[in-house]
């Protein structure tokens, strides 16, 4: 019998999903080997040695060895826990959204440092960042960058010609504005103002520290949001699960109070 | 997956073994395995078997007020006249429930919940009984809800959620505390859960 080969990464908790008696399939985003799927075993005993430290959000420094279908945790070393999330529901639900986007845009063992350097940043960021909103737009946008989908916002998809200073349109199938003179004939294309066009290069273009100091008001930031998720979906082609969740706290927010209805 | 029927003629063992195959946690070896040992079991035993999954599905059903798994509506515990009424314990699944009753310590009722916000792995809100629980609550019986909601991620935020919405009712909501299990071992404790000890420590008496 050979021994198992084992492997230690570092890694961002995607997702955990319950699997058999106490056992859990984790989603795990390392910058070695981008996506992994691993069993963690018992893991969801109250006395498991590695339960705490391989919650969703949690990165930590994971001991992986070989198995015959999947890799299977071996040890777990938090790095960084989640606590500072866990402390509210729309951060938690925010960090959810951002796993769920890496989930949702990376396929199962393909390398991926910087995008994995940008979770974690994005991570840290949320934990005390005052505009939720306006880091999701540029982690979004970011992630689009590092993962083929960058969206072109300079020039026009179809005559490359530099844009004009007016609305435009963006064509979701090529994934790019298009000018007035080309827009005709273009299918699922959607509208697109000169400033919302501003705000994507903006966040586009800057690090995080930069995106930040941009200040919006609501129509500017609903549209920004609208067009993002719209071109997500086109790409994916199904809707982000944790989005909806999202949604509804915000919509608990915009009302002020919680409603009295679940 | 479908099993290759190596015994012609044998078609119930082989519908059997996908029975089984369908159990969550169940491999084909295993039931495989399951289906060969009631093959050599006796009658009594198997019949017996069959007939405790008939009964589990004809008569048991979800108590109209705690939502808890009962053969009588409402449950035993929900009509047990000597429960404190006015604390009022969520938990995820019935199991939790069966795990605090075992505790003898907890002497209020129970709201089972039948999940935990996931949206990851797409539960929301309106999957679970949170309505029903709601529902009780406006009833003005209630003084306190204990929310015993795992301490995972997803029980955290179903308990957030669920204290959101309780609060504007001027109900006290209480969580359970988090910190060390009984026989474990500091060295290898989280740091998420160790903070937790340290806040939640107590004068030695």
């Amino acid at each position: 019998m050979t021994r198992p080969k084992t492997s230690k990464t570092e890694a961002v908790i995607l997702r955990q999903v319950p699997s058999g008696e106490a056992d859990a399939l984790l989603v795990l985003f390392t910058p070695e080997r981008g996506k992994v799927r691993a069993m963690a075993r018992g893991v969801r005993r109250p006395s498991s040695k590695l339960g705490g430290h391989l919650e969703p959000l949690d990165r930590a420094t994971l001991l992986l060895a070989q198995g015959q279908n999947l890799d299977v945790v071996a040890q777990a070393h938090l790095l960084h826990s989640n606590l500072g999330l866990r402390g509210s529901l729309e951060a938690l639900a925010c960090g959810w959204y951002l796993a769920d986007l890496v989930d949702a845009f990376t396929p199962d063992e393909a390398p991926n440092p910087a995008l994995y350097d940008l979770l974690v940043e994005a991570l840290g960021w949320l934990e005390e960042s005052p505009q939720p909103a306006l880091l999701l737009r540029w982690f979004e946008l970011q992630l689009l960058g590092l993962t083929g989908y960058r969206p072109e916002v300079y020039h026009c998809v179809a005559c490359r010609q530099p844009l004009a200073s007016q609305d435009h349109a963006f064509s979701l199938p090529d994934g790019g504005v298009v000018c007035p003179g080309c827009r005709s004939g273009k299918e699922a294309s959607a509208p697109l103002s000169l400033t919302a066009l501003k705000v994507l290069r903006y966040l586009l273009d800057n690090a995080y520290p930069e995106a930040r100091r941009l200040r919006w008001e609501a129509p500017l930031s609903q549209e920004v949001e609208g067009f993002l998720a719209q071109y997500i979906r086109y790409i994916l082609e199904r809707e982000v699960r944790s989005a909806a969740f999202l949604h509804r706290l915000d919509s608990w927010r915009r009302q002020g109070v919680a409603p009295a209805t679940p | 997956m479908t099993f290759p029927s190596f015994f012609p003629g044998a078609t119930p063992v082989v519908r059997l073994i996908e029975a089984f195959h369908r159990l969550p946690g169940i491999g084909p070896k295993t039931a495989q395995r399951l289906a060969y040992y009631l093959i050599r079991t006796s009658p009594e035993e198997a019949r017996a078997l069959a007939e405790a999954i008939l009964a589990v599905k004809e008569r048991i059903r979800f108590c109209s007020i705690c939502q808890n798994m009962t053969e009588a509506d409402p449950c035993a515990l929900c009509s047990d006249a000597s429960r404190d009424r006015s604390t009022l314990c969520v938990v995820e699944e019935p199991l939790d429930a069966l795990a605090l009753e075992r505790t003898r310590y907890f002497r209020g009722l129970y709201h089972v919940l039948h999940g935990a916000i996931s949206p990851l792995n797409n539960v929301g809100p309106e999957d679970l009984k949170v309505a029903e629980l709601l529902e009780r609550l406006r009833g003005g019986q209630v003084r306190e809800v204990v929310l015993a909601t795992n301490p995972n991620l997803e029980g955290e935020a179903t308990a957030m959620y669920i204290h959101r919405l309780v609060a504007p009712l001027g109900v006290r909501v209480t969580r359970l505390a988090r910190g060390l299990p009984t026989g474990g071992d500091l060295e290898y404790a989280d740091e998420v859960t160790l903070t937790r000890a340290l806040e939640g420590r107590q004068e030695m008496r």
